[in-house]
């Protein structure tokens, strides 16, 4: 299957190691991937607080391109799939308000008709590949590897903007991907909560607060890593957690992964070449565990 | 329809308080609300079972709690539609607030932030010789926020509250953007200058994460988060800026309007103030190493996406104030 490639800001900056990961698993699959020319960033919610037209024009530009390209959206992050819905929903219930926005695209020759459907790479495995295809390429499956799923907000909430009464079983698909990779789901209270990366710069002690309680959460549930579709959650959890575990005054050391590379992990591909060696938070225990040592 | 009421009990008057969790196995019609099966349970199999509940409608606010983990309304929550494959749920007193006995928590920290934000028209300047006009439009938009019920839903699953008790919290800055919404409060333009100064301060509106959790959990649709965002588009818009969430946010939008997209290295710079704050530059500095060292940076040099012209053409037909007549030249984002 083919899909117009958004991999977002983050893969490709703070993040680089998720963007390779994610275009060797989805080669693996099967999943061709073609980059929408120029594509801008979503806003990530922060533009959208100070101009909500702006950033909508943007994200219907990148829609306006998927259209042109003929092929559904396919995402990396979740806070891009999240800002993207919630842009979608408010052009394509308000037929005026996209032609208000349309009205600003003609000036380069686009215009969006309203048909993209952007959607996660782990929505994309689920509903459109389907998980017997991944279970097929596990050649090294994570069998008695604890994970915990950490979903970011955006691809959770509002369900209204997420088509999550379409389609329910979105709300556990990173448990069932866990599964599937034959690793154990650690299951706790903060899977669906907000890592604290938005306030980053804004009040640090409390994204710090954020980070440290769900890693050490996680950990005390005997999780020797945790998995997350969102790179900016990956950001605050990974590279903040030494600063996090300070402020707790404890020891966390929780691995933290995309979940692009706990599926190459699974599929037996060299941990190297998804990128591991990148992490904040040594991943070796988790390899060595897996005997895919580094 | 037989169900399963899993429920979290609290009992300060045990001789070991601890909460400690209940099951009820009880039979209700197929059209119940987790309110009914609640009342069933204390009118016939436990009297001591505490909890709060008025007019079983979705108006006194009175029943919010957690229901399978997530704050609602137990009234207007379904039983049919949030029972597990064995019907079965969880319910819990509402978050951030202090449990008194089993559902029922202590409402106080609500209170005190909605008295904290002074929720009454404070009109400034010379009174009109006549009434104070309002337009029909305005008052429709401010019933969106006026439908809160003061049920605590939104402060029970609040991400920051959780972990920082000072912040405001969603309830009272909704509750102030109905005030800084209202054409009668503030200065004869309608500007509440002096609210949006205060907001503008910690622990006020900038401390949100923007993670939708009092969206989700508002029975009444208003919304808070929502109100949150409009309270810094108007405070930023009076001239509120100096502050690294609207800094941020500035930030944030120069550098997609510029390159189209975020650069990652010097937005967290330019949101504390830039490289002239040296607290920050440090407190950064060990994390800029660790990621350096780990072969994380973002680039050095950030690139623009091709045909940039066209996203700076519309970041100076949408955002004129923000973009200057100098974009894509002397841009601060190279």
């Amino acid at each position: 299957m083919k899909y117009a490639f958004f991999p977002g800001c983050v893969s490709q900056g703070a993040a680089p190691e998720l963007y390779p990961a994610a275009k060797l698993i989805c080669e693996r699959i099967g999943i061709e991937l073609e980059e929408i020319p120029g594509w801008t960033c979503t806003g990530a919610g922060v533009m959208q607080e100070k101009n909500l037209l702006f950033a909508d024009t943007l994200n219907a530009r990148n829609f306006a391109k998927a259209e042109q390209m003929g092929l559904p959206i396919l995402t990396i992050c979740s806070t891009c799939q999240g800002v993207m819905s919630q842009a979608n929903k408010r052009m394509t219930r308000d037929p005026e308000y996209l032609a208000e926005i349309n009205h600003h695209l003609a000036d380069e020759g686009l215009e969006y008709k309203g048909t993209a459907e952007p959607k996660h790479l782990l929505w994309i495995l689920i509903e459109d590949i389907g998980l017997d295809k991944v279970t097929e390429l596990v050649t090294r499956p994570l069998a008695g590897i604890r994970m915990a799923p950490f979903y970011g907000c955006y691809i959770v909430r509002p369900t209204e903007a997420l088509d999550i009464e379409e389609h329910p079983e979105r709300q556990t698909s990173l448990e069932t991907l866990i599964e599937t990779l034959g690793a154990t789901v650690v299951d706790f209270e903060g899977k669906t909560r907000c890592c604290g990366f938005p306030i980053l710069t804004i009040n640090e002690k409390n994204s710090m607060a954020m980070v440290g309680k769900h890693t050490s959460e996680a950990k005390d549930l005997g999780a020797d890593a945790m998995i997350t579709p969102c790179p900016l959650c990956h950001l605050n959890l990974d590279g903040y957690q030494p600063k996090a575990a300070a402020q707790l005054k404890r020891k966390v050391d929780l691995p933290i992964l995309h979940m692009p590379q706990a599926i190459g992990l699974a599929m037996g591909i060299d941990p190297k070449d998804l990128g591991l060696q990148k992490h904040i938070m040594n991943t070796q225990p988790l390899t060595v565990k897996l005997g895919a040592r580094i | 329809m037989d169900v399963t009421i899993k429920i979290r009990r609290y009992d300060p008057e045990a001789e070991q308080p601890g909460s400690y969790w209940e099951e009820f196995a009880v039979s209700v019609p197929d059209n119940a609300t987790v309110l009914d099966a609640l009342i069933k349970i204390r009118e016939e199999m436990d009297g001591t079972l505490t909890l709060r509940c008025s007019c079983r409608s979705a108006i006194c606010g009175s029943c919010a709690m957690r229901i399978n983990g997530h704050a609602g309304l137990a009234c207007k929550t379904a039983l049919a539609l949030v029972v597990d494959e064995n019907n079965a749920i969880t319910v819990e007193p509402a978050g951030v607030m202090r449990v008194i006995k089993d559902l029922a928590v202590d409402f106080e920290l609500f209170w005190d932030k909605i008295r904290a934000v002074e929720p009454y028209l404070q009109p400034a300047g010379a009174e009109p010789e006549g009434e104070y006009i309002a337009s029909n439009e305005s008052m429709l938009h401010l019933s969106g926020v006026t439908a809160c019920i003061m049920c605590g839903a939104c402060v029970s699953d609040c991400t920051v509250l959780e972990v920082d008790p000072t912040f405001l919290g969603p309830a009272a800055l909704a509750k102030a953007y109905r005030f800084t919404a209202d054409p009668r409060d503030g200065n004869r333009e309608g500007v509440s200058r002096e609210r949006l100064r205060n907001l503008s301060e910690a622990t006020g509106m900038w401390d949100c994460t923007r993670c939708n959790e009092c969206v989700q959990a508002c029975p009444k649709g208003v919304a808070p988060m929502d109100r949150i965002m409009a309270l810094r588009e108007q405070a930023v818009e009076a001239g509120f800026t100096n502050n690294n969430g609207a800094r941020h946010t500035n930030a944030f939008t120069e550098s997609v309007g510029h390159s189209g997209r975020l650069d990652e290295l010097r937005l967290p710079i330019k949101s504390v103030g830039g490289v002239t704050n040296i607290g920050a530059m440090l407190s950064y500095a060990p994390v800029g190493w660790r990621a350096l060292t780990h072969g994380k940076m973002p680039p050095i040099r950030h690139k623009n996406v091709e045909n940039v012209e066209n996203v700076r053409r519309l970041f100076r037909k949408l955002d004129p104030e923000l973009a200057g007549p100098q974009i894509g030249r002397n841009s601060p984002f190279g």
